[in-house]
């Protein structure tokens, strides 16, 4: 039943990731400092967000209720910003039915908060013109649908990941590092990739050892390949999704050091997480609301990244990281910011690759 | 368990062991209720209940006995009132059980966002190695060097098994569901036996979702259980409705998903989605020889209500 569905949603991600990675992405727009001047609301927004796990699952849904909270005290409260939210929506059908409630109840904007509901959610936006949609992690804004309606957003996770596994093969003790993965696709799997890449590129000797449970939700397995990996030697560990706390709990009892995604996950684990890859939607939250207020109802694609400030590295003070991997990451950080370092998975290293396949090929090892 | 001197094969099976504990616990609690007739379907839901209340105890009392006597008698109570639903109502045993799942995912669910909200972790059951025993080369790591919830679902197993076929309680729950009527016209009190088996059945499944969020992960999270509690109800009909044909289906389960998790992170050049697919053939494909090599065949009064002068 459950399980099926799960299985179903799954499937959908991975083969939704598999068809975007052929589809040309519209440029993506960087969230505007247009935001920062935003003309205050006259008249209250109607915002809907479905999410496929809890707004406090400290992971991906917690990261965007989190960004929408803080908009919404920031343009003048419940009053001017009308916010349903609605949680734990991991059947895919039943989130298109929520969003096509949404839309004929006259909501503003319709946020579906995962990339598994994109098709529905195209459905839906093609009977609904005047109502605004949003879904990621994605670059597809309907165009070659001939929608106008859809806003696209997108984390540059492989940045983190760079950043994080540049630190993390230069603290190894053991040169082993540990990734407990959820599905490989999506903002997951752009993570991952660059935690790789910044590793070997830090230490082409270190070794970087990946289990996916293929699932977003399975606290026992992840539990389990934390486990795994810690048995086989690794002293630095990173994961994704929701997944992670009981990975984490495992991390912590062996004492050892962790790297975080989507919300800043010290505070529950202060001695074991060492720096968290924190999304923050504020700034493209608003320059929607701006673009939707203005007229305007969806075409655009964002991204959060470095560069914006809206992909935010949180370091925790109280893990000891040393001198020269601090440096190290704040240089790699202004590398990619600079675009002076490509990282795989990013628009750059994807435009250079179709460009010159040869050159990837070899590029990527 | 110090990784230094024990062969990787030893951790693999030693991690298999522990890992097998939550679907030891609601294996063998639903299959007494399914001997004597009743199945239960929502052992996943009685888990979650059951995790909930472990993780809450010990967040607020850091007490582990009270933790899993709590469990247990919340799961006792769900496994009441499906016994209710099943034996006294005598409604359709699958949808109750459902609904059963349905209302243990929702109330844990609700229960955590109120009274906890965030995930937190708390210091579960430490490992207990055994002295002397857990020093012995190879089965020392894989059978004496877990914590003590482990232990519990390992000694579990023969004790069940010697109720079941050795006393006169077993007997008459095996009577119950094999032939209602003739336990009844014996004298057995058909409605108790049942209202007893599928009550344990659901303070097992307690125990056993105690077991994930304070022994395997120190953790509580919505719908933690992420179906281990149907695949604990299917080890069931694998293992035949036996003990022991439960403790091997479910060993095989866990060693199998762990040997993959390993695989996986040697780097083995298989997609995830297949490696996480071995547990599953890999018990469909020992349901297929044991059903060659031993029949297994169903209680035969399995799913239906009984009611004195009817049937």
């Amino acid at each position: 039943m459950k399980t099926r569905f799960l299985a179903m949603s799954i499937v959908l991600v991975v083969v939704l990731a598999l068809s975007s990675i052929g589809l040309p992405h519209s440029a993506p727009v960087l969230a505007q400092t247009q935001a920062a001047t935003m003309a205050p609301l006259t008249k209250p927004i109607k915002i809907a967000i479905i999410m496929p796990s809890a707004k406090n699952d400290l992971a991906w849904s917690q990261a965007m209720y989190d960004s929408l909270v803080s908009v919404q005290k920031e343009l003048g409260g419940d009053k001017l910003v009308q916010l349903t939210v609605i949680e734990n929506m991991f059947q895919v059908p039943d989130a298109a039915a929520n969003a096509q409630k949404f839309a004929q109840q006259g909501y503003d904007i319709v946020i579906l908060h995962g990339t598994q509901y994109g098709a529905s959610m195209f459905d839906v936006a093609a009977k609904f013109p005047d109502v605004s949609f949003a879904w990621g992690t994605s670059t597809d804004v309907g165009k070659d649908k001939g929608l106008k309606n859809v806003f696209a957003y997108e984390a540059r996770a492989e940045e983190g990941g760079y950043v994080f596994g540049t630190m993390a093969a230069m603290m190894s003790k053991t040169g082993i590092l540990g990734v407990v993965g959820p599905v490989n696709a999506g903002d997951a799997k752009l993570y991952i990739d660059g935690f790789e890449q910044g590793a070997k590129a830090a230490n082409p000797k270190v070794e970087v050892k990946k289990i996916f449970t293929e699932s977003f939700g399975d606290i026992p397995k992840a539990t389990e390949a934390a486990k795994t990996l810690i048995s086989q030697k690794a002293d630095i560990l990173t994961g994704s999704a929701q997944q992670v706390p009981g990975a984490i709990t495992e991390t912590q009892k062996a004492k050892l050091i962790w790297f975080s995604t989507d919300t800043d996950q010290s505070v529950k684990w202060p001695d074991t997480v060492a720096a968290s890859m924190v999304y923050d939607w504020t700034a493209m939250l608003k320059d929607m609301i701006a673009t939707r207020v203005a007229g305007e109802k969806g075409g655009k694609a964002y991204d959060i990244s470095l560069k914006n400030g809206s992909l935010k590295l949180v370091f925790n003070s109280k893990v000891k990281v040393p001198d020269e991997v601090m440096k190290a990451a704040k240089d790699t950080m202004q590398k990619i910011i600079d675009g002076s370092l490509i990282v795989v998975g990013s628009p750059a290293a994807m435009a250079a690759a179709t460009a010159a396949p040869t050159m990837a090929a070899t590029a990527s090892k | 368990m110090s990784a230094e001197n024990v062969p990787q094969v030893v951790q693999i099976l030693a991690q298999g062991v522990a890992a097998a504990t939550p679907y030891l616990y609601a294996g063998l609690g639903e299959a007494v209720g399914q001997r004597s007739g009743v199945y239960n379907l929502g052992v996943d839901g009685i888990m979650l209940m059951g995790a909930f209340t472990a993780f809450y105890t010990v967040y607020t009392t850091e007490s582990l006995a009270a933790a899993v006597l709590f469990a247990a008698i919340v799961g006792a109570l769900m496994g009441l009132l499906m016994a209710f639903i099943s034996v006294t109502l005598r409604a359709e045993q699958g949808i109750g059980g459902i609904g059963l799942y349905i209302f243990g995912l929702g109330l844990s669910t609700l229960l955590f966002d109120k009274l906890v909200s965030t995930p937190l972790p708390v210091n579960g059951f430490p490992d207990m190695p055994i002295p002397v025993l857990s020093d012995i080369p190879i089965i020392g790591p894989i059978l004496f060097d877990h914590n003590l919830m482990v232990y519990g679902a390992l000694l579990l197993t023969p004790v069940a098994w010697f109720v079941l076929n050795k006393t006169t309680l077993g007997l008459n729950i095996r009577a119950v569901g094999q032939n209602p009527q003739a336990a009844d016209s014996l004298g057995v009190n058909v409605a108790l036996v049942r209202y007893l088996t599928v009550t344990f059945g659901g303070l097992m499944a307690g125990i056993a979702g105690a077991s994930l969020s304070i022994a395997l992960t120190n953790i509580f999270q919505h719908n933690m259980t992420n179906g281990i509690g149907f695949i604990a109800v299917a080890l069931v009909y694998f293992g035949g409705w036996s003990p022991l044909g439960i403790l091997f289906g479910s060993l095989l389960f866990s060693i199998v998903t762990t040997l993959q998790l390993w695989l996986q992170a040697f780097g083995v050049q298989i997609s995830p989605s297949l490696t996480n697919m071995m547990p599953n053939l890999a018990t469909i494909v020992a349901l297929i020889l044991a059903v060659r090599f031993y029949r297994t065949s169903a209680p035969l009064a399995l799913g239906r209500p009984y009611k004195r002068g009817e049937n």
